[in-house]
């Protein structure tokens, strides 16, 4: 086992596949020449040169697009769209395209590719670069919705999505890039057969207590939380979503069977979010279990400021997040802290 | 520049919705052509007119869906352009599919059947009249939203010359495509990366009820190329050769230099935006102009045709008859396909089965039992 950054185990995890797989190739905005807006790339131009590793205009709808296209010809282009926020200029090609045709040509042709793209907020980028709109892809049948929380995930995951034969919202997230993580030696080996399987959340610490709940950073988040409440003698079990489409349900659902109590943390608006789909599955799936109401912890419904208090008021932390657990524990009686 | 078809002026044109067009015959002869081929054309052109027509009427009686989009007044357009393709070459369109379909080698059975929502049809019931799709004849959809085929079809030829084939991509869109953000982005692209396509816009006149000049700045649609340096070519698509030549031409072009041009077809659309629209923003005048035999490619190639003796009375009966069946053929093969059975709902949302995909019908409990 070595520690590395969630960055490294991405980087080198791409370019193990493309060792790997020749049809593996790289799109995106300053992937090339620039090394990458947040250094995913970097060095990959130099080892690959301009065929594989291309840069594009900025033109998020013709480039997502064209990766498409050359996936149904069986490349398996790796895009990078600079940040989640930027996918909205390719959303039809996203939405209308690479989930569709797969299933409106009867199966004919599949789309294997990858979008690879940051989300997160608490970074003083102000109400457009802030965003996080992964739910819209994750409402999408035909898309695959990734959300790795660690290097060790980043690695296995991404290795999935690209030998994966659907479309992937491969969702990273820039609080994440510099987190460090246990992973295995042999990760950035191109023969390493380890991949994640998609579509199964994890309870990544066990508890008695209470769930919480998370994907991406919150999940990191999550632990965090359980850590520190651990402290006061509250044990928390945390389940990372990992995938959010398809989503396991059946992974939180058996967790809060267990627990009696649900908090859901997440870094999207709360109003329609990823926490509402995740309630609306606790209540039907473990309704008789449940000892008090499902809570969720999620940003604050404004576009989101730039000064530094007020951004950080409309996040989630570990604060917050922990007072909405001992509140649901003594709503239940409980013992809190 | 062939520009073989000016309009007379764009007053005129800004008030018709359509242009009328010099009278004189300035099409390729037909000293070089094998009658065999010529007669080949005409066959299949009148073959998209009678398969339109019966899709039609299969729509008006409620046995094909959705929207219905067709290639009435279109098909010398439609036979020059495939005909301008190797089997090899790959083609996108927009959603008013069903002559190119068969123009590129599907089975006229299959697409009728898809257009019914069968099991036979060429995607299986999925995606109907407007995504008409086939890998093993290279059809690479129909698409519905306009604009949508565009950066795919670049994409299509970015792997082609990822990988150094020599096919190429044709890429069709109606008039109305050239203002939406991914022909810029796709045409950029396309010029940038040195790729291996032909972008086809078939002008005729009006995207749905708007025309070329309520929408367009720059009305001569090929020269909309300029900006990313890519050649254009406009051609009169009412004339089968006309549109062959000069396709084959930018298709072997495009080939051999890898490098993207421009196509632009004036075709007629005779007849509303689909099946349903009644065109009642086209005057009386308007209309006859579109129906008129002077703009139909069928009476027009086959008035060519009969002056040079290579179309009989005979043959065109002949053809006309066996097009009937054959067209006839299409809807009873179309008629007789099972409907897909529901249980098939959840067979094509991912091409690599995971865990937790969702079998849920409408009603079940989220956690069947």
């Amino acid at each position: 086992m070595s520690v590395i950054t969630y960055r490294q185990a991405l980087r080198d995890t791409l370019r193990a596949e493309m060792v790997r797989d020749e049809n593996v190739l790289v799109m995106g905005e300053e992937i090339g020449v620039f090394e990458g807006s947040y250094k995913i790339t970097e060095g990959l131009l130099k080892e690959f040169g301009p065929r594989r590793v291309k840069d594009t205009p900025i033109a998020e709808e013709g480039f997502v697009g064209a990766a498409v296209g050359a996936a149904m010809l069986g490349l398996r282009p790796v895009v990078e769209l600079m940040t989640i926020n930027f996918s909205l200029i390719a959303i039809d090609q996203i939405i209308n395209h690479a989930a569709k045709i797969y299933g409106m040509f009867g199966g004919q042709s599949s789309v294997p590719m990858v979008i690879r793209t940051p989300g997160g907020g608490g970074q003083q980028l102000g109400a457009t670069h802030s965003q996080n709109i992964e739910l819209f892809y994750s409402f999408i049948p035909g898309l695959k919705v990734l959300a790795p929380s660690t290097p060790a995930e980043a690695s296995e995951m991404l290795r999935a999505a690209i030998r994966d034969d659907d479309p992937v919202l491969f969702l990273e997230n820039l609080g994440l890039y510099n987190s460090k993580g246990e992973v295995a030696d042999d990760y950035a080996e191109p023969d390493n057969d380890s991949v994640a399987t998609i579509g199964r959340a994890k309870v990544t610490r066990e508890g008695s207590d209470i769930t919480l709940i998370g994907y991406s950073r919150m999940a990191m988040v999550a632990g965090q939380v359980a850590e520190k409440l651990a402290e006061e003698d509250i044990d928390v079990e945390v389940v990372d979503l990992r995938c959010l489409r398809p989503l396991d349900r059946q992974t939180f659902v058996d967790s809060v069977k267990k627990t009696g109590a649900a908090v859901i943390c997440e870094d999207d608006w709360l109003t329609y979010g990823i926490g509402a789909e995740i309630a609306a599955s606790i209540q039907e799936g473990a309704f008789d279990y449940l000892d008090a109401p499902v809570r969720r912890v999620a940003m604050a419904e404004v576009p989101m400021p730039y000064a530094k208090p007020l951004e950080t008021a409309a996040l989630p932390s570990v604060e917050s997040i922990s007072t909405a657990i001992k509140e649901t524990l003594s709503a239940v009686g409980k013992r809190v802290g | 520049m062939a520009d073989t078809a000016k309009p007379k002026g764009r007053t005129a044109a800004r008030s018709s919705g359509t242009r009328r067009r010099g009278r004189k015959d300035t099409s390729p002869g037909l000293a070089d052509e094998k009658p065999d081929t010529l007669l080949d054309y005409y066959r299949q052109m009148v073959f998209v007119r009678r398969f339109e027509e019966r899709t039609a009427q299969a729509y008006t009686q409620a046995r094909i869906g959705g929207y219905c989009h067709l290639n009435l007044g279109e098909e010398a357009t439609v036979v020059g352009l495939m005909t301008a393709l190797r089997e090899s070459d790959y083609l996108f369109t927009n959603y008013r599919d069903h002559g190119y379909a068969i123009g590129k080698g599907m089975d006229p059975k299959r697409v009728m059947a898809e257009l019914y929502g069968r099991t036979d049809g060429v995607s299986k019931g999925w995606g109907g009249s407007m995504h008409m799709f086939d890998t093993e004849t290279r059809m690479l959809g129909g698409y519905g939203i306009v604009g949508g085929q565009l950066p795919l079809a670049a994409g299509a030829a970015l792997a082609i010359s990822y990988r150094g084939g020599d096919e190429v991509v044709m890429c069709q869109m109606g008039d109305g495509t050239t203002n939406i953000g991914a022909w810029h982005e796709t045409l950029n692209i396309a010029k940038l990366w040195d790729l291996p396509i032909v972008f086809v816009v078939v002008n005729n006149f009006t995207g749905m009820g708007t025309t070329v000049e309520r929408s367009s700045a720059e009305p001569d649609l090929y020269k909309r190329g300029a900006a990313f340096r890519i050649e254009g070519e406009r051609v009169d698509g009412r004339d089968v050769l006309a549109v062959r030549d000069t396709a084959a031409r930018l298709v072997e072009r495009a080939r051999e230099e890898q490098t993207p041009f421009l196509l632009e077809a004036w075709s007629y659309r005779m007849k509303g935006h689909s099946v349903v629209d009644p065109a009642k923003y086209r005057t009386d005048e308007q209309k006859d102009e579109a129906r008129s035999e002077e703009n139909d490619p069928i009476a027009l190639f086959g008035e060519k045709l009969t002056r040079e003796g290579i179309l009989t009375d005979e043959l065109r009966d002949e053809i006309a008859a066996s097009v009937k069946a054959e067209v006839a053929e299409a809807a009873e093969f179309a008629e007789n396909s099972p409907h897909p059975e529901v249980s098939t709902l959840f067979d094509y949302t991912y091409a690599t089965p995971v865990p937790n995909e969702s079998t849920r019908m409408p009603a079940d409990p989220v956690f069947a039992e």
